[in-house]
């Protein structure tokens, strides 16, 4: 119960986080942060190692697997696309 | 020891987020930005693989060569244009892992350890994360042009969405008392699929941007919930800087329209009877590119408003030769950028940044309306119910309220379109019967063209 509150804390102290840091992107950058954000949630990744590699049965390996390659899509296509967006932002000034 | 290490590793990474999101706040910092949460990602998945349950490494090196050929993939070889269909793709994406990870440890673990906060969680990924990838497959196939982009109402719609969600929250209650029976799992994920497809279905091509943007948001909460099974930080951290990203920017998308969440959800937009009032009769005066070329030959200030036509018609490469040969004669010319000019937030500053517009050129509604005043020549391409006047004069108008771009006091206004149709609100626009409104009925991207050629020959 006390890990749970504890948890509890985090969450809403990030969410409180995130409004901070996220009011401040431009509206020019809204498209390169939501593809950027789809990367970040890529971060069930380290769920997804762990049940994808611990053995422990046909059916959590399998669920395990398919949330890696999930998770992984998301990752390197996010971060990169992003790359890709703000590369052009970047360019002409 | 290994436990300690872990979890600073994980701080680090969700450290590095924050500072990378903090540096998207310029254009000149964020690519920066990007590269630091990237790194933060790394971090976190090479410190994973330190784990001492991780037993056998040949099926994740196989899915991390899968998912990252795939995603490298997506990633350079999707359209600018496209980019909706691609972030709804990775919201789905994001979304289905969550809710697998978390049944994947729902199905590890002992009946008998399993608390009631650890099975909520469970429940609560399965939920989200399900409703987030069926209704992102849906959003996907609208954008994409597979499923009909028009709101699909029927009788009870309202009323089985209702019923879908309380029998999605019933079953998640009954595996929270009752986690013996685990097949109840899968029941929350196809009621969850079946909820997120009715949400979505019944949502028009116009209101995307705030489906993608919410979605976005759901993407990011599911890997909060899967942090709460797992009792991992660093996923309760990234996953609600995600939720709050999300949820900020459906929040100023509804905004640009002047409509609640609620009304986007469920109110059904776009599906206004056309009302045929004759406003244009006698007063829509048409215009050619040779009196467009003449008009900007003399004029100091021009705004250009795109609206998603000019991308579709691929207009925006002959647009920045236009926007390169006035700068270059001393013209100040400015783009105006409703929030909902593209199909997510901020798709129009991407199109226009990658035929090589200048950022600071790119200027947002509350910023260049003050400005028409002064303007010249307005050119609206591909744009329409974001220039309606009616949105400040008529109140019982479908689009009363929503902020739009005061083009018509600008001295002139040129409205390349190809007729009077409506668009997406399915209203007239007497910004085309205005006296200082002249349409250029054309093609954008042939319009652009030829205003261009009559500007050099001249």
């Amino acid at each position: 119960m006390e890990d749970l509150i504890l948890y509890i804390t985090i969450f809403v102290l990030a969410i409180f986080v995130g409004f901070e840091v996220i009011t401040k992107v431009p509206a020019t950058l809204h498209t390169p942060l939501m593809s950027g954000a789809n990367a970040i949630s890529g971060i069930t990744i380290v769920g997804a190692l762990i049940s994808a590699g611990s053995h422990h049965s046909f059916l959590t390996t399998l669920l395990g697997f398919l949330a890696l390659v999930f998770a992984t899509i998301n990752v390197v296509g996010g971060f990169l696309v992003t790359h890709r967006m703000l590369e052009m932002f970047r360019r002409k000034n | 020891m290994e436990k300690v290490v872990v979890n600073i590793a994980y701080l680090l990474s969700a450290s590095l987020f924050i500072f990378g999101l903090k540096n998207l706040s310029h254009p000149r910092t964020a690519v920066r930005g990007n590269l630091l949460g990237a790194s933060g990602m790394l971090i976190a998945v090479l410190v994973t693989l330190i784990d001492k349950r991780i037993v056998d490494f040949k099926l994740i090196i196989a899915g991390l060569i899968i998912g990252g050929l795939i995603g490298t993939l997506l990633a350079l070889k999707v359209q600018m244009t496209a980019m909706p269909q691609l972030v709804a793709v990775f919201n789905g994406l994001g979304g289905g892992a969550s809710a697998m990870v978390a049944g994947s440890a729902f199905f590890e673990s002992e009946l008998s350890s399993l608390s009631a906060d650890f099975l909520t969680a469970t429940v609560a990924s399965a939920i989200i994360g399900s409703v987030t990838f069926f209704g992102s497959g849906v959003a996907f196939g609208k954008l994409q042009g597979l499923i009909n982009e028009r709101p699909m109402r029927y009788p009870g719609d309202q009323l089985l969405k209702l019923t879908v969600g309380a029998v999605t929250l019933l079953t998640g209650y009954m595996i929270i008392t009752a986690p013996e029976f685990s097949i109840l799992y899968w029941v929350i994920l196809i009621f969850g699929g079946f909820l997120g497809i009715l949400l979505t279905i019944s949502i028009g091509g116009a209101d995307m941007p705030v489906v993608i943007a919410l979605l976005n948001s759901y993407s990011g909460l599911a890997a909060s919930a899967t942090g709460f099974v797992l009792e991992n930080t660093a996923l309760i951290i990234s996953g609600s800087l995600v939720g709050a990203s999300g949820i900020i920017l459906t929040n100023l998308m509804c905004k640009a329209m002047n409509r609640s969440l609620l009304n986007v959800l469920f109110g059904g937009f776009g599906e206004v009877a056309q009302t045929k009032d004759d406003i244009y009769e006698g007063k829509v005066k048409s215009t050619s590119p040779e009196e467009v070329a003449l008009l900007l030959e003399s004029a100091r200030r021009v705004v250009i408003v795109p609206g998603y036509g000019m991308a579709v018609a691929q207009a925006q490469f002959p647009v920045r030769d236009l926007f390169n040969y006035l700068t270059e004669r001393g013209v100040e010319v400015d783009f105006a950028i409703h929030p909902v000019a593209g199909r997510m937030p901020g798709h129009m500053n991407v199109l226009l940044a990658e035929v090589d517009i200048p950022y600071d050129r790119m200027k947002e509604l509350d910023q260049i309306n003050p400005y028409f005043e002064q303007t010249d020549v307005s050119i609206v391409i591909g744009a329409n119910d974001v220039v309606n006047p009616l949105a400040e004069t008529d109140p019982k108008s479908p689009i009363a309220g929503m902020p739009v771009l005061q083009v018509w006091k600008s001295k002139t206004v040129i409205v390349i379109k190809r007729s009077l149709s409506p668009g997406f609100a399915g209203i007239p626009n007497p910004l085309f019967a205005m006296d200082n409104t002249l349409m250029l009925f054309s093609d954008a991207k042939k319009a652009v063209e030829e205003i261009l050629r009559s500007l050099k020959e001249q």
